[in-house]
């Protein structure tokens, strides 16, 4: 991963900056037009914001059962990114809701879970941050609930409400359209993977210079 | 010692000294109360509760009594080095946890035997029409509470700032809980009783409290080893 992070950052960094011009090239949307657009966007940070989510799940269960610090590293960068893309979905989502639906938020399943996932690992930062010496531990104990959760969450919003459009809307895209939004997945899914190997190093350095501070005081 | 007689000593002690002080049933209660006192301004127009209110104020209520009910109850352990006592103690640790639930749900039962007839009462609310469903979704819709906030109220004892971190990470948790108690209560308490939309959100919470109590007795030694 290190020898390729540079290659890979040009790459990514590329991706974005073409990224504008196939979203302009693709047909509109018949009925929404111009707003449609966001979308290139938003549904690529909603599928990298669960990716995460799950990479944190995992990661702390994998800390919590087996000890390994480098997995509680991977969970807190995952936990970061989590709330960052979540922060993009939570922000395009109401920008196109305004013009599509006349509302800036509708409490619908999708949104309504997301913002909720949202919550979790936000909380889960808040823990780690202020939790005091062990919270990683305790955090990860929440990470693994909050994956947990997930799916009932999903289903109890969903009884409750349904308005979003449904993610079936993927594979039915005109072809004109496909191209760019996968095009954007990959971009932000490569982006992710970037950031959080940077982020998980930063992490594991951190704890080296800890490591070494501790012998030379001892 | 086995499982259950563990469970049963745990229970016993944490009922044997709320017997004696009575602290955090009185506090609960009351808060409880004033819960939902304030509920009523922000619900009642002209006199009259808006429609569905009852069960969202009976829900809130019970949430957030039962999460200042966690937090004393694990201050208490915690004030007095108990809680470290007790995971010395060559026994079960998830017996240790089954015992502070179950210490949980009784509490929280009392304070729902005053609290649900009073918002029934102060709310024009049917809610003992159907009195056996009602019961089963407040049990289900307690455990899954007290399930999740039992283990983290005990995991947060080590934690800094615990006071505010408990509901921080507790409520996003529990929303399932949440919204199966809201609209299965709401699901009685309508003109045409919807008895299947209730049992679908009771079924719910039976399978939230499956799986949350599972996962908690799973995670319980991990997460209390220091």
């Amino acid at each position: 991963m290190r020898r390729l992070f540079l290659p890979l950052t040009i790459v990514a960094a590329g991706m974005f900056m073409c990224a504008p011009f196939l979203i302009d090239g693709a047909p509109y949307e018949s009925t929404m037009g111009l707003v449609q657009k966001i979308f290139y966007f938003h549904v690529p940070s909603a599928m990298t914001m669960f990716v995460s989510a799950i990479v944190c799940g995992v990661a702390s269960a994998v800390y919590l059962f087996k000890g390994r610090p480098a997995a509680d590293r991977l969970a807190a960068a995952a936990a970061e990114l989590t709330s960052v893309f979540g922060i993009i979905v939570l922000v395009t989502g109401p920008l196109w809701a305004r013009k599509a639906w006349g509302v800036w938020w509708v409490w619908d399943e999708r949104i309504t879970s997301t913002f909720v996932l949202w919550l979790i690992f936000n909380a889960y930062l808040l823990l780690r941050k202020y939790g005091g010496p062990g919270s990683e531990r305790l955090a990860a104990g929440l990470a693994v609930f909050g994956m947990a959760n997930v799916p009932f969450v999903y289903w109890s919003v969903n009884v409750w409400r349904t308005l979003h459009p449904k993610t079936t809307v993927v594979p039915t895209l005109q072809p004109g359209m496909r191209g760019p939004f996968w095009f954007c997945v990959t971009a932000f899914l490569l982006f992710y993977v970037l950031a959080l190997s940077a982020r998980a190093h930063l992490e594991a350095r951190r704890a080296e210079l800890e490591t070494l501070y501790l012998d030379i005081e001892e | 010692m086995n499982f259950v007689q563990t469970v049963w000593l745990v229970v016993r002690k944490d009922v044997l000294v709320e017997a004696r002080s009575r602290e955090i049933v009185y506090t609960t209660l009351f808060f409880a109360v004033a819960c939902v006192l304030v509920f009523a301004f922000g619900f009642v127009n002209e006199g009259r509760p808006v429609t569905d209110a009852a069960p969202g104020i009976l829900w809130i209520a019970i949430a957030f009594s039962g999460t200042l009910a966690l937090g004393r109850a694990f201050e208490r352990e915690r004030q007095n080095e108990t809680l470290r006592a007790l995971m010395i103690a060559p026994v079960d640790r998830p017996a240790l946890y089954v015992g502070k639930l179950a210490g949980i749900l009784l509490l929280l039962t009392v304070v729902e035997v005053i609290v649900v007839p009073l918002v029934a009462l102060l709310f024009h609310a049917p809610l003992f029409s159907r009195p056996a469903l009602l019961a089963a979704l407040l049990a289900a819709g307690t455990t899954g509470f007290a399930a999740v906030g039992t283990l983290f109220a005990a995991m947060l004892v080590r934690a800094r700032s615990r006071d505010v971190l408990l509901p921080v990470l507790l409520y996003p948790i529990t929303i399932p809980v949440i919204i199966a108690g809201v609209r299965g209560t709401a699901a009685l308490l309508q003109a045409d009783v919807d008895v299947p939309m209730a049992r679908a959100w009771l079924s719910m919470l039976v399978l939230f409290d499956v799986v949350f109590v599972t996962l908690a007795l799973w995670t319980f030694e991990p997460l209390m080893t220091e």
